[in-house]
């Protein structure tokens, strides 16, 4: 019995070998990574970390597809938190990471005492740290958006984590925040709760504008999120250089941040084509920001959100290539 | 006369609890808020700058040691290797071609083979509607990622684990030994070891194989040793009179007898495998959770519960299939050889063959290679998962902040006052007195240990918020595991509809869930337990049904006929009666609800848990987030020494008087 079941299973597997249908190797198209052969010598590998937020990502795959389709290179991306990459770079596991923020005891660290890491200049992106409420809130109160007011309102963003004073929500927990030392320096009213995610942090801004609740809390740009709701930057007095040498005596905003790009010594001393693109590589906010809207909010997958970005700005692609 | 004494020093000790527990809250109203420890977000001890020093001497001295250049270099090229063969088979295009060696057709019927000899033709039937739901969801390769590092994860965890689960087994010595090795490698947060295996073993699969085995090889070792020690005594001896040395006994008797139970803590490394897929993906470990962490970037619930539910599919289906496994061995045991050695070849034969056939075709041919992209219903499920939570969060809004109020101002904020606003010298002395008189000298020592150790870890005040916390979701789980332990260990019903929604409980990522959370209650302390509610309930609710199904049948028809009305069948004999799996669903509900510390640091919990994620994003707090690990793992292992020591005595006790 067993023996006329295999036979019948062969038999179909016969027939279905007759009727065909592609095989495996056959079809030309099912063979990724083929396409820009010939070049792909020159260029070999470039390992790019993948930092986990969407503007990273942004600048990541236009990198990443100028290399692919420009230069022939092959790209694998790792997803990495920042201080992990950063090893990388030692390692010799990662070669870039095309979004950087400060971040000035890695770069102590990496760059001026392993030198494992060398500098590959500015990004053209701005980055601003600060203290942010919802628009409604900004409307609603005017002169929220000058520090020396919110004392007047804390009464307003009392919660059930912050006791008797107002709630200052903190804590993406990936950036350096003076928060604590700020409130005590100002004198304050509040206190500092920290969130603990960038998720946590979205998700209270984004209920405080549907449901008309109070929140202030620390946020950045360029951020996907503001694309969504404008969030309004509450005024802390201004950034001056220096005023946040001592950490427990800032009293000032946060600097704007330079973002830029790090890649390995071992990268940057080989003479790859993909090194020169990086390095030249600069574009706007704005640039930025549209191909994070493309991918978090039309929800497209980052290479096809680049591809559709390097199709409208050709010029600004050919300023990047290198010239030989 | 024992009895008549114990009995009577019974209510005294509760009067002393009580008197302990006077003091500390008198205490607390006149010196609130004096001598708590404090340390804020940013500031540092000299002990966490110790250690980012010692983190950084490792950093430097890796390429020059001998210790790596040939001992760790071997272990990570031989795991990489491994993940990367078990990736050339079923997920990665391989040995030039452009798709894996094995296509979705052939992993389907290979899969459904090993099940249906293993287990039987309902689990063989389950593996392959699994298996293919994971290519409808459109993550077939992303779910193949992840299966191929948990097979290797798990292969490896078995090979060390197994071996020292029989020493640990057969030796007492070694047993006491690597019992607090186990504990710590189960308390210990992922997140503080992540980094720094990074440092070891680079980044890639070697880093995420070797976390998601720190995790999965205890309940190996654990299970394995209790399955050992579980063989009766009497067998033994009847084995050692015939003659048989320490050797033979192992092989023909012990091993044989505890195969069942080894099985069960096979069941537990996969899942505790499984439970890794999202964390291990912050280093780029392959496969759903990298899927999961990307969705939450932009918090696309959808995306993100997609991929949970293939993590919950691949979990049920493991879990199923080694259960059937070991009730097969089970019943094979019992009744011997059900089947002729004829049939059985057959049967071998068969499947196997079926399996080759279509494993070549899957080899040969497009269509049965790569799973078709036009039946994927995965944005179905997304939609329908964005419009579930967006549902949600629209129309319990209401309730929710009520809810939370109350169990902040009712519960937590009157615990973490208690607890982390009062001296910690008065703290230190009644948690003592405490331990003392309900688990005796022993568990009164190991907590005054545990809490000289936050002092010296400069947690203090982080913890004690922690710990209140903790207790108020274990409170939580309790109430939860007890009610509806009772019900569905009352009803096969219950049990038939609530078992897969307990399971997702257990395995959906919680980064999946955390996001409609959020949105109903907050970044607050109390979204923090709810996560660790949902986690720890599962278990909490299986252990009281399990004791709850043991309670004999005539015992309680018994009581039904003497006229007893359900509430009192369930309160004065089934409860009682199932008390010893009460007590350790309350052991192990703590244990989960502490696993889940960090990931309350992500959503407002603030204390141990952000500092431990912070530790992970910031290069200046790694001392510091090590140090709050360490702090996690005391707090673990006090409270585990306690309850477990309170439990014991709780059980003698119940012997006494039941004589």
């Amino acid at each position: 019995m067993a023996i006329r079941r295999i036979a019948l299973v062969a038999g179909a597997a016969l027939i279905l070998t007759g009727c065909g249908g592609a095989k495996v190797g056959e079809a030309p198209s099912a063979a990724p990574g083929t396409g820009a052969a010939g070049s792909g010598a020159a260029c070999g590998t470039l390992n790019l970390a993948i930092n986990p937020w969407v503007g990273y990502e942004a600048n990541a795959a236009v990198i990443a597809h100028v290399a692919e389709k420009n230069l022939g290179c092959t790209v694998v991306k790792k997803d990495l938190k920042e201080e992990v990459a950063w090893q990388g770079f030692g390692t010799g596991e990662v070669d870039a990471v095309v979004e950087n923020w400060g971040h000035d005891d890695l770069k102590k660290k990496y760059i001026e005492e392993q030198k494992t890491a060398v500098d590959a200049g500015l990004t053209g992106n701005k980055g601003v740290i600060g203290w942010y409420v919802a628009p409604w809130m900004a409307a609603k109160y005017p002169d929220i958006t000058d520090w020396q007011n919110l004392n007047k309102y804390a009464e307003l963003f009392k919660t059930s984590e912050s006791g008797d004073k107002g709630q200052l929500l903190d804590g993406d927990p990936s950036f350096v925040t003076n928060d604590e030392a700020l409130v005590k320096n100002l004198k304050l009213d509040y206190k500092v709760v920290y969130a603990g995610s960038e998720a946590a942090l979205i998700t209270a801004f984004r209920q405080s504008e549907k449901e008309q609740k109070p929140v202030i809390g620390y946020f950045y740009e360029p951020q996907w999120f503001l694309s969504e709701l404008k969030l309004v930057k509450i005024n802390l007095p201004a950034y001056t250089d220096g005023c946040d040498a001592d950490a427990a005596k800032v009293a000032c905003d946060y600097p704007l941040y330079e973002l830029d790009k790090i890649v390995s010594k071992r990268f940057a001393d080989s003479g790859s084509p993909a090194y020169t693109l990086i390095k030249n590589f600069t574009w706007t906010n704005d640039d930025q920001n549209l191909v994070a809207k493309y991918i978090s909010e039309d929800k497209m997958a980052p290479a096809e959100a680049a591809a559709k970005w390097a199709a409208d700005n050709e010029a600004k692609i050919k300023a990047w290539l290198p010239t030989s | 006369m024992t009895a008549l004494t114990v009995t009577a020093r019974l209510p005294a000790r509760r009067y002393l609890i009580g008197a302990v527990l006077a003091a500390w809250v008198l205490g607390h109203a006149l010196l609130s808020g004096r001598d708590t420890l404090p340390l804020g977000g940013a500031e540092l001890t000299p002990l966490h700058e110790g250690a980012n020093e010692a983190w950084d001497t490792v950093d430097d001295n890796r390429n020059s040691n001998p210790f790596f250049l040939y001992f760790v270099n071997y272990i990570r090229l031989v795991l990489d290797e491994s993940v990367r063969f078990v990736q050339a088979l079923i997920s990665q295009p391989s040995f030039g071609r452009p798709v894996p060696l094995l296509g979705w057709l052939g992993v389907v019927a290979l899969a459904a083979a090993i099940t249906y000899l293993f287990g039987n033709i309902r689990v063989a039937l389950l593996t392959v509607a699994g298996f293919v739901s994971f290519g409808l969801l459109g993550l077939w390769a992303e779910s193949m990622d992840t299966l191929a590092l948990t097979l290797t994860a798990v292969a490896y965890s078995l090979a060390v684990g197994i071996p020292l689960g029989v020493w640990a087994g057969l030796s007492d010595r070694f047993n006491r030994f690597v019992t607090p090795v186990l504990d710590f490698m189960q308390t210990m947060p992922t997140f503080v070891y992540l980094a720094p295996l990074t440092l070891f073993f680079l980044i890639g699969p070697a880093s995420a194989t070797i976390a998601t085995m720190i995790y999965a090889i205890p309940p190996a070792i654990r299970i394995t040793a209790h399955a050992i020690r579980e063989v009766s005594p009497v067998t033994l001896e009847a084995g050692a009179s015939l003659g048989a040395t320490a050797a033979q006994s192992l092989r023909h008797v012990r091993l044989p007898l505890a195969r069942r139970t080894i099985v069960v803590g096979v069941n537990q490394t996969i899942m505790a495998a499984l439970s890794m897929a999202t964390i291990a993906a912050l280093i780029d470990a392959p496969g759903l959770g990298k899927t999961v962490l990307k969705a939450l970037q932009t918090l696309d619930i959808g995306a993100a519960f997609n991929a949970g539910l293939a993590i919950v599919i691949m979990a049920v289906v493991l879990d199923r299939a080694t259960t059937a496994a070991s009730r097969r061995v089970e019943a094979q045991r019992r009744t011997g050889r059900e089947i002729s050695a004829f049939f059985r070849r057959v049967e071998v034969t068969v499947a196997l063959g079926i399996a080759a056939v279509l494993s070549y075709l899957s080899y040969t041919y497009v269509w049965a290679a790569v799973f078709p992209a036009e039946a994927n219903i995965g944005s179905y499920v997304r939609r329908a998962a964005d419009a579930a939570s967006a549902w949600v969060q629209d129309s319990l809004a209401g309730f929710t902040d009520a809810l939370k109020n109350l169990v902040t101002y009712g519960l937590l904020n009157p615990f973490e006052s208690l607890l982390a606003g009062s001296p910690w010298w008065l703290v230190f002395a009644a948690g003592v007195a405490i331990a003392a008189l309900v688990g005796g000298v022993r568990a009164a020592i190991t907590a005054a240990v545990g809490l000289a150790a936050l002092i010296g870890l400069g947690l203090w005040q982080d913890s004690m918020v922690t710990l209140a916390a903790t207790l108020v979701a274990t409170l939580l789980v309790m109430a939860l595991g007890v009610a509806a332990g009772v019900w569905i260990g009352r009803s096969d019903r219950a049990d038939a509809v609530l078992r897969p929604v307990l399971d997702a409980g257990q395995t959906m990522p919680a980064f999946v869930y955390l996001v409609p959370i959020l949105g109903l209650f907050g970044p607050t302390r109390f979204t923090a337990i709810i996560a660790a509610v949902v986690f720890a309930a599962p278990v909490a609710i299986k252990l009281v049904a399990e004791g709850i199904r043991g309670v004999p049948a005539t015992t309680v028809e018994a009581a039904r006929s003497a006229g007893s009305s359900p509430w009192q069948v369930i309160t004065k004999v089934q409860l009682p009666m199932a008390r010893g799996a009460v007590a350790l669903a309350a052991n192990q509900g703590l244990i989960y609800v502490l696993s889940m510390v960090v990931v309350g640091g992500l959503v407002g919990a603030g204390a141990l848990g952000y500092d431990v994620v912070a530790g992970f994003s910031q290069h200046q707090l790694r001392g510091k987030g090590l140090a709050a690990g360490l702090a996690i793992v005391v707090l673990g292992i006090v409270l585990d020494r306690v309850t477990r020591a309170a439990q014991a005595r709780t059980d003698r006790l119940g012997v006494i008087k039941e004589d």
